[in-house]
């Protein structure tokens, strides 16, 4: 049986999920506290992959990223990276298709907080970063979890971009999603089974660990 | 000597109000602001933590420039060294009670106080607990004791026992007086409670739509009045009921309902309700209106 798929697909959840973690909190914060103008506008692009044929994105991305025009190219030349039909293309792709997935929950988790916390902080002193990661995260941790969790499952179940912009290159860009498809394509119908199955299992113990996290289930069960 | 004098346009639901604080405060008084909801008592206290920017004016406190709109100063909260305690009491959940007592203190800051702390507003044995399985009064005190980690020039308490009943705000008000004797403190307390205004406040300023429109000891502005009585308590009118020739009135006093005797033409300005002072010249007690 071809692990390589189902690696591929974990490793590019993995690290996507880590890169939308650095982006989001400081992002949700922003549009928490913000009275710029710019928010709806800013929160309208967020949103904006979740309601999106995947395929729109899929497409622009490749016509972005195309070697064949100036970005591309630019992005090719200096910073060395191809990203049409590449892993880093995948990532580039989860991280924006995936992003309103970490936001939201974050967003959400910040603005229940009552304000008298952060003046609270303030007013003893503390910078706005201390407050966030002393203060303010502490306090949604279960929007955190949420957000990770759902960021994470997201991209699992990628597949409109993905097969877009990577290409399905076995090996390289070929994610469980896609290999699916393939081998239905092919009639192979135990393989596909073999990765539907692995994706099916763990993306609902996945989901079954924060219901039960953040319902206080395993809480009561370690008393 | 904090000297306070500022403009601020404040929206309200559906008015506008002009707000104009202009006062003083010296070192060590314990001043109250009283006035109804709305009138900008909490706003005055968020301007003078740099919570809320006026749009002109200054505010000096022993002779620094916290606020100067003429020179372009605003000095950040954090750069304020103020003790606040929110009306919610804004104690960090994720925090032990130590913890929120710790967190407050700055940088290199000696952490005797707070054991200090601990020990005068006696959170010993709370020390270890998260404040939502603390009760109010507890609460109440955690965030009193957080606000004075710092050794603050100024302490501004906003309604800080409005949600406590009368019991514990007894014993709180007399925490208030013992930490701002203790600490040489400036505070400035927000409250509606008139007895805990005659209680604990060397000085009330009144306000009324932003505005201060009466202010000095606390006595002199809540009865019009000067009366030498031998005893005075504040109350509330409860119930009128007329007997033979004379009116029985009831007065709700602190928690104890007072019976009064009075005659017609002193009611004739008294209705159910009513804030009064009940206060005694020789051996019966008049019962003066004050609000």
């Amino acid at each position: 049986m071809n692990w390589a798929p189902l690696l591929i697909t974990f490793k590019l959840a993995f690290v996507t999920t880590a890169i939308l973690l650095i982006i989001s909190v400081p992002l949700a914060y922003w549009m928490v506290n913000t009275k710029s103008r710019s928010k709806p506008l800013i929160e309208t692009l967020v949103s904006m992959p979740l309601v999106l044929p995947p395929t729109v994105l899929g497409f622009y991305f490749l016509v972005a990223f195309s070697p064949g025009n100036a970005f591309g190219n630019w992005i090719n030349e200096w910073l060395g990276l191809k990203l049409v039909f590449s892993f880093g293309g995948l990532v580039v792709a989860s991280i924006i298709y995936s992003l309103p997935f970490m936001v939201h929950p974050i967003q959400s988790g910040l603005s229940i907080l009552p304000h008298s916390l952060t003046e609270a902080s303030q007013v003893m002193g503390k910078s706005k970063w201390t407050t966030l990661f002393k203060v303010l995260l502490p306090n949604c941790k279960a929007s955190l979890l949420t957000g990770i969790v759902l960021a994470f499952a997201h991209t699992v179940g990628e597949f409109g971009v993905v097969l877009m912009i990577g290409g399905s290159i076995p090996g390289r860009t070929k994610v469980a999603s896609i290999a699916i498809y393939d081998e239905v394509e092919a009639m192979n119908y135990s393989a596909a089974n073999f990765y539907a199955t692995v994706l099916f299992v763990i993306t609902f113990c996945i989901l079954l660990m924060v219901y039960l996290i953040n319902g206080g289930y395993l809480k009561r069960f370690w008393k | 000597m904090i000297k306070i004098d500022v403009h601020k346009k404040l929206r309200a639901f559906d008015s506008e109000m002009n707000f104009h604080i202009q006062c003083q405060i010296k070192k060590g008084e314990l001043v109250t602001l009283y006035g109804e909801s709305g009138a900008g008592k909490t706003s005055t206290l968020r301007i003078l933590a740099g919570l809320l920017k006026p749009d002109k004016g200054e505010i000096t406190i022993n002779e620094a420039s916290w606020i100067d709109t003429k020179n372009k100063i605003f000095l950040a909260p954090q750069k304020r060294n103020i003790g606040y305690v929110f009306q919610d009491y804004a104690l960090f959940p994720n925090m032990s009670v130590l913890q929120n007592l710790e967190f407050a203190s700055g940088k290199g800051q000696n952490k005797k106080v707070i054991t200090e702390l601990i020990e005068m507003m006696e959170l010993g044995d709370l020390q270890n607990r998260k404040p939502q399985t603390l009760s109010g009064g507890q609460q109440q005190r955690v965030a009193l004791s957080r606000a004075l980690v710092r050794k603050p020039d100024v302490l501004l308490l906003d309604e800080p026992l409005a949600a406590l009943d009368y019991k514990i705000r007894l014993k709180l008000q007399d925490y208030i007086t013992r930490i701002h004797k203790e600490y040489n403190l400036t505070t400035i307390l927000v409250s509606h409670d008139i007895g805990e205004i005659m209680k604990l406040s060397d000085r009330v300023f009144v306000l009324e739509q932003g505005k201060i429109v009466r202010q000095g000891i606390p006595s002199e502005i809540f009865s019009n009045q000067k009366i030498s009585g031998k005893f005075k308590f504040i109350g509330e009118i409860l119930k009128i009921e007329p007997q033979d020739v004379v009116l029985i009135v009831s007065v709700l006093i602190q928690n104890n309902v007072v019976k009064v005797i009075a005659d017609k033409s002193e009611m004739q300005t008294l209705k159910v309700g009513d804030k009064v002072m009940v206060a005694s010249k020789a051996f019966n007690p008049i019962l003066y209106k004050i609000e």
